[in-house]
């Protein structure tokens, strides 16, 4: 299956990943060539057949509910683009 | 002391031959007068390093160290490193100072490792060949103008070219085993759940494991034993008890089962890589292992599955570089759509914005059942042969790669032609088997790996067969001219 100008536009905007103009041409070639290759899968009949999430089979293991990380603010806002007064700081939202 | 193998530098450190210091000291000097070359290293924590091996000498002279108390590594930068900037070959992470350690990193710290530096690798993981890394390609001492594999090209690179005597790499679907074959040493991608994830940047979780990339099998066997065990950080990690992998390495082979897949010595491979993995094979008959011919019809169908499962589960892990709490942030945003779309632009490289975008229409309303459902759904059936297979037989043996390390260009505009060259790599993490790659020859010059599959858990036995093949072989040996 290839996909066209107009889908890639759509998944670009629901991946958040802004295309140039000047790159949307190879965007538009490499996504094809990628869709044709697992295309093959299409082939197979897998009527019946259990998805299988975890290679294990294994169930994703539970945890208490309860506090076991230490309050490290400083230490994590130190790798923030923009911060202050312990807040992350991100364009205006609200008008 | 360089060509030195880990264990053998743990006897000379027992032995008091050497200090933890002088040996951290030549690494770092190697390193140093070397890695121009080779562009192994991101970071190199020199004065870090010495800090851990004076702590290491300390610790020793007081009589409580370990098997691996002040032997040297490199970590791939990958993993989060406390008060280390761990970038994953991105920009999105070049100024990312990890605020706190990965278990696999901090196992190795508590034994008493010293971290040398973090190693360069493809962005996010994503790549067969170490060229998508923000800090440029790495290069494959073997020729300086071929590719190191992937994605844990600089930690492959780092032991082959001896700049360090084993480091830790992370594998997806080859990452591990392809840049171990394609530069001449050894690497073991241990059974998924068997070394925590926590603290590993995820690429696609069900997919990722740690593992040791060293000279020999019983290098990993000794880090195996540090590393392996149950993590209540990862909440995929396995409960239950860890062996000690060194207690198997001598056993004789005579009588084990191997399985030669058919699917694997088919059209594509290269008829060096051929010939030397079936002479591998004739070494094990003659050390009286049964070798006999299996099918695994499915591996074809493992591209497609992994080419939609990777990227599903990657566009979902990297949805939280959104430049709000840490990592880049386009310059001067106008709103928050903006700044999402254009720091998300430049802060990831093409490769990782094209698996992003595959995954994202995989996820995408109307075509997952097409596509993510489907790729489950022949994972199961990947999985499946694999348990047929190994009713029969006691592990699976065949190439690593189909080719030798191509020249550092030659794939990177071609995405499709760098995906098919993980044939024989990717079913193996779409079953969570574990997989072991042991240098077995040349081909033109370039190293060649053989692969071996275990089942479940079964990394002790794999060890053990790797161990008696090198005891009987020297490929291990084999050094570039450096």
């Amino acid at each position: 299956m290839s996909l066209d100008r107009s889908q890639v536009e759509n998944v670009a905007r629901l991946a958040r990943i802004k295309i140039d103009e000047n790159e949307m041409a190879d965007y538009v070639d490499s996504l094809s060539s990628i869709l044709a290759l697992v295309d093959q899968m299409q082939a197979i009949d897998t009527t019946d057949v259990e998805p299988l999430a975890n290679p294990l089979d294994a169930a994703q293991r539970l945890r208490a509910d309860v506090v076991t990380e230490a309050n490290q603010r400083e230490l994590l806002q130190a790798n923030a683009p923009h911060a202050e007064k312990g807040l992350f700081l991100v364009p205006k939202v609200i008008e | 002391m360089l060509d030195k193998t880990l264990k053998q530098l743990s006897d000379g450190l027992a032995q008091g031959d050497f200090s933890s210091v002088e040996l951290t000291t030549a690494y770092l000097d190697r390193i140093q007068q070397a890695d121009s070359r080779y562009n192994a290293f991101v970071t190199v924590t020199g004065s870090q390093a010495l800090d851990s091996a004076r702590a290491a000498d300390a610790r020793r002279a007081k009589g409580d160290a370990s098997a691996l108390t002040g032997l040297p590594i490199a970590h791939k930068d990958i993993f989060c490193t406390a008060g280390v900037r761990t970038s994953c070959g991105s920009k999105m992470l070049d100024n990312f100072i990890a605020p706190y350690e990965s278990t696999a990193t901090a196992r190795l710290a508590d034994a008493g490792m010293v971290m040398l530096g973090k190693t360069n690798m493809d962005e996010f993981a994503m790549g067969s060949s170490t060229e998508s890394s923000y800090y440029g390609a790495t290069r494959n001492p073997w020729d300086l103008e071929a590719v190191p594999g992937g994605s844990s090209g600089g930690s492959a690179v780092a032991v082959a070219a001896r700049m360090a005597p084993v480091a830790l790499g992370t594998d997806t679907g080859g990452s591990i085993r392809q840049p171990a074959a394609f530069c001449g040493i050894t690497g073991l991608k241990p059974t998924y759940g068997r070394v925590s994830r926590w603290g590993m940047i995820a690429y696609g979780s069900s997919l990722d494991q740690a593992g040791p990339m060293t000279q020999t099998a019983e290098d990993a066997a000794l880090l195996l034993n540090s590393l392996a065990g149950f993590d209540p950080k990862d909440s995929t990690s396995m409960e239950r008890p860890v062996e000690d992998f060194l207690a198997n390495l001598n056993q004789p082979i005579k009588g084990l089962r191997i399985g030669l897949p058919k699917e694997y010595f088919g059209e594509g491979l290269d008829p060096g890589i051929r010939a030397a993995v079936m002479d591998a094979v004739k070494q094990f008959e003659a050390m009286g292992a049964v070798v006999k011919e299996i099918s695994l019809p499915r591996t074809e169908l493992s591209i497609p599955a992994y080419y939609i499962i990777a990227p599903a589960e990657a566009s979902t892990n990297l949805s939280r570089s959104d430049g709000v709490r840490y990592g880049h942030r386009c310059d001067a945003p106008t709103d928050l759509a903006d700044m999402y779309m254009r720091t998300r632009a430049d802060g990831f490289g093409t490769e990782v914005k094209r698996r992003i975008l595959v995954g994202t229409y995989a996820l995408s309303a109307g075509y997952y059942d097409a596509y993510y459902r489907k790729a489950q759904q022949l994972r199961r059936l990947i999985k499946q042969d694999f348990q047929q297979a190994l009713a029969d037989v006691d592990v699976i043996l065949g190439p690593t790669t189909p080719s030798p390390a191509w020249k550092i260009g030659a794939k990177s505009q071609d995405p499709v032609a760098m995906y098919l060259e993980d044939i024989y790599t990717l079913s193996v993490n779409l079953a969570g088997l574990p997989g072991l790659a042991l240098p077995c020859g040349f081909q033109s010059g370039l190293p060649v790996g053989l692969q071996l599959i275990g089942n479940y858990f079964d990394e002790a036995r794999l060890l053990n067969i790797g161990h008696q093949f090198q005891l009987a072989t020297d490929w291990h040996t084999r050094k570039p001219n450096l």
